[in-house]
């Protein structure tokens, strides 16, 4: 029980965290959302390389694999998992196999959500 | 109007009397929105691992549940109204990422499902993938040198 | 020098150009604004009935251009020239609004500043013979510059302070060198001005020297003071743009701060309206001056004012590029003769 208290907490704290970094970005510098994304997806396999997000995600859970940087973590770990495996070719097959099932999700739900719906103007 | 003011003193001016956001107030907004979703998300780790998922199972199938959610709420038209509050806590979660390629995918639905829906769908979620992949074939290559 | 030009940039015209009508439809947003009620008509939804933006911002044209004709009690046949742009890829939403009217078409691109180059051009035409009946109309539409310019509309993307919004709306005139209505008397066109603001969410600090550089020249070519206006109003500087133009003008020795406001500003209540810095888009000075102003000019509420869209002419191209946004400013005298 406590521990499932804490697993939010602490969700709450690390992923709050990541986003409130992105915001002074947004505020302080002049990056559209775009570069934002691909800022934290390449932070996140940096981070991974060098040991540092393996723990932040130890500790946040989905705070930090929720994330984009958690994208990156995904790709990353991926990566070195093939690489165990197959050698040199799995840096080539190890990111797309591990992130597939969010790929793909944004992909199908994305056609589908575009036969379903129809853009609002903004007020 | 070059002679009153150089480029630079132009810039520095309205620097100076542009009104700027309100960095506190976005950043705890950010913070919260943002912290809130990945509750979301751990609720629904927590929900998967007590019905005896491994955590292979959990890390692949929270993020499709997350991700359809960004594109469902995107599709209701109430996604862009939580980025106009949260800013980035609600670009960074994964469900910003969904966003991303279901809003294009929405708009450019009136010039038809190939080149509209179809192509015009990575218009800002593309080079996350294109990076994001890149990188990590880079990392890969790096670990298998230093191993 | 040429027989009607004066100082650099102006024309002073020498026979009468009237505006005999004008009209003005919007969206539904700058219905619930403070000029609502001044619109001839304001949509229900963006859409209005069509497939997609592009066709109701077409629509918006096509029943504004309508409108302005029959409010001057004319038929097409007697409209010798269309002249209309918007800020659409290559100019679709006036060519597609306006081809089945069969009048002579010029297309012109000015960015925000459309209504008043078109104005420009128009009553030179009149002036200058070429023309009887010339109808100035131009459209801008939120969604669909939103869509070409921006990102899609439901993308969860914040907007600074100083971002604008762009106006669902169109406006026009019908100028002619018959019939009674406020009186075109001077035009200055503007030169294109780049100060080096790489920033699109702040247009209107972009803007403004343009704007500040077109009001002075134009006072300084035809010798005349702000205080032969009564209202000196830009296209869409917004608030910030307002008062940067405001500083820069009296930088140069010129006060207009008692006679100037901006249609960007008066368009949203920004209290109100989540309209941040103001109200943008060729649409904003077309539909304020072709609702309010000329209404209040019929009216005798305003005698003579100096009219001055602003355009940023920039792409998504040019700011992809790395390039710095340059921008224009055309202004035209609209009142009673002078001397």
């Amino acid at each position: 029980m406590v521990n499932t208290v804490l697993s939010y907490i602490n969700a709450f704290i690390i992923g709050g965290f990541i986003c409130a970094v992105g915001q002074l970005l947004i505020d302080k510098t002049k990056l559209t959302a775009a570069r934002i994304l691909v800022l934290f997806v390449t932070s996140g396999v940096i981070l991974t390389t060098l040991g540092i997000y393996q723990k932040i995600v130890d500790i946040g859970g989905a705070g930090a694999t929720i994330p984009l940087t958690g994208f990156g973590y995904s790709l990353a770990k991926g990566a070195f998992g093939e690489v165990d495996k197959y050698g040199l070719l799995g840096a080539f097959t190890g990111g797309v196999k591990a992130t597939a099932a969010g790929v793909t999700a944004a992909i199908f739900f994305g056609y589908l959500a575009s036969v379903a719906f129809k853009p609002k103007a903004k007020r | 109007m070059q002679n009153i003011l150089t480029k630079d003193e132009y810039r520095k001016y309205v620097e100076k009397v542009s009104p700027k956001s309100k960095l506190l107030r976005n950043t705890i907004r950010a913070f919260v929105v943002g912290g809130f979703i990945c509750i979301i998300g751990q609720m629904f780790n927590n929900l998967l691992k007590a019905r005896g998922y491994g955590p292979d199972i959990v890390s692949t199938i929270t993020p499709i549940i997350m991700v359809f959610l960004g594109a469902f709420f995107t599709g209701l038209n109430i996604y862009d109204e939580l980025g106009r509050f949260a800013g980035a806590g609600s670009i960074v979660p994964i469900t910003g990422f969904a966003n991303s390629i279901v809003s294009p995918a929405m708009e450019y639905k009136s010039e038809g499902y190939v080149l509209g829906v179809g192509a015009k769908m990575f218009v800002i979620a593309g080079p996350v993938l294109v990076y994001g992949i890149s990188v990590s074939v880079l990392a890969g290559i790096i670990y298998y040198i230093i191993k | 020098m040429a027989g009607r030009r004066i100082g650099k940039q102006t024309v002073k015209l020498q026979n009468p150009v009237n505006a005999v009508s004008a009209a003005a439809i919007v969206g539904p947003k700058e219905g619930k604004g403070p000029l609502g009620r001044y619109f001839d008509m304001i949509i229900d939804d963006e859409l209005w009935g069509e497939t997609s933006w592009e066709k109701a911002e077409s629509k918006l044209t096509k029943e504004t251009f309508s409108k302005i004709v029959t409010k001057a009690r004319k038929s097409n046949n007697e409209i010798n020239c269309i002249i209309a742009g918007d800020l659409l890829n290559q100019c679709i939403a006036s060519s597609f609004g306006l081809r089945e009217a069969g009048v002579s078409f010029l297309g012109i691109y000015g960015a925000c500043s459309t209504m008043a180059q078109s104005i420009g051009i128009g009553a030179m035409m009149v002036d200058g013979g070429f023309a009887d009946n010339v109808v100035c109309i131009t459209s801008s539409h939120f969604c669909s510059a939103e869509k070409q310019f921006r990102f899609p509309l439901e993308l969860g993307s914040q907007r600074p302070p100083t971002a604008q919004w762009t106006v669902t709306g169109a406006g026009g005139v019908l100028l002619s060198n018959q019939g009674t209505g406020p009186c075109i008397t001077y035009v200055t066109t503007g030169k294109i001005v780049d100060m080096g603001i790489k920033d699109a969410n702040n247009m209107g600090a972009a803007m403004a020297p343009a704007a500040a550089d077109t009001i002075i020249t134009h006072f300084r070519d035809t010798g005349l003071a702000p205080e032969s206006y009564d209202l000196i109003v830009t296209g869409d500087l917004g608030i910030v743009g307002k008062s940067i133009c405001d500083d820069l003008i009296k930088r140069q020795g010129y006060y207009i701060s008692d006679r100037y406001n901006d249609c960007g500003v008066m368009i949203y209540d920004r209290e109100r309206q989540d309209a941040h810095a103001g109200g943008s888009g060729c649409g904003c000075s077309a539909s304020v001056l072709g609702g309010f102003l000329y209404g209040e000019m019929t009216k005798g509420s305003l005698n003579n004012i100096l009219f001055v869209a602003t355009g940023a002419l920039l792409s998504p191209t040019s700011t992809q590029q790395g390039e710095s946004i340059p921008c224009i400013a055309h202004a035209v005298s609209i009142g009673k003769t002078f001397g």
